[in-house]
């Protein structure tokens, strides 16, 4: 499937994954994520379970200190 | 500025989480161009450290951000009504503290306090659209503070410097997100310049 990831076309060989299985596949470590799929966030507990499908437009965001 | 657009400024509210370098200078930005509202919650005290940054003055060390702030707000200009809190913000007091406010901005130091609201109010205010400050330690690197959106979560920064001992947040750098988070409720607000 094809999907947006930070902006960027991303192909993947699967035809549909959990986001914790793309924080896996895309080896993301940080510990302070949020994460968005078509701009509507996906809490924490639902990694395991939230599914991201072809033509999904997914963000992941890093957060830093500093302010 | 048309008459219409000073009354929708007028007529906003904008809630301020945090009024360190970033809230602070956010905070008299909007307050300059006439926003009606401003809450503003923090629960730390001015400390010398701080005035690198954060608009403050030094007689006004040792007292709250949010007395010194509203102090200050009130001598750029005194239409402003400012709603100020002294809480630690939480998942629990969040939404309630905010509820109403036409835009949130994100105005906190500690990544873990930045995920802490972006989760809290965009699942419990999803209606609210919410302007975080991400990146903006350091100096210089002009070209690399930017910002973009992902539904309406506004993010402004660089995404990347992150504080530390030797990557200090300066008035300058943190200025320029600051001002540029002002600039993104403005847009917000009054819709895209045309």
């Amino acid at each position: 499937m094809r999907i947006t990831l930070n902006n960027r076309p991303e192909e993947l060989s699967c035809p549909a994954l959990t986001v914790a299985e793309l924080l896996q596949v895309k080896k993301f470590s940080f510990k302070l994520l949020v994460i968005k799929i078509n701009g509507k966030l996906v809490k924490k507990e639902e990694y395991g379970k939230a599914t991201i499908r072809d033509g999904d437009d997914v963000s992941v965001l890093h957060l830093i200190s500093g302010g | 500025m048309t008459a219409d657009r000073f009354d929708i400024l007028k007529r906003t509210r904008v809630g301020i989480a945090g009024a360190g370098g970033l809230g602070s200078n956010c905070a008299i930005a909007l307050a300059r161009i006439g926003i009606g509202e401003l809450v503003i919650v923090d629960f730390d005290r001015v400390e010398e450290s701080n005035l690198n940054r954060q608009y403050y003055f030094t007689n006004q060390i040792g007292m709250k951000k949010v007395a010194a702030l509203k102090e200050n707000i009130g001598k750029v200009n005194p239409e402003v009504k400012v709603i100020a809190h002294e809480h630690m913000l939480d998942r629990d007091n969040l939404a309630g503290i905010f509820s109403g406010c036409d835009v949130i901005v994100e105005a906190f130091d500690l990544a873990e306090s930045k995920e802490m609201i972006i989760e809290t109010i965009q699942s419990q205010l999803p209606d609210t659209p919410l302007v975080i400050g991400l990146g903006v330690a350091g100096w210089g690197d002009n070209n690399t503070i930017r910002s973009r959106q992902i539904g309406n979560l506004y993010i402004c920064g660089d995404e990347k410097s992150e504080t530390s001992a030797s990557l200090p947040p300066m008035a300058p750098r943190v200025g320029v997100v600051a001002h540029m988070q002002a600039n993104q409720v403005v847009e917000i607000i009054l819709g895209r310049m045309s």
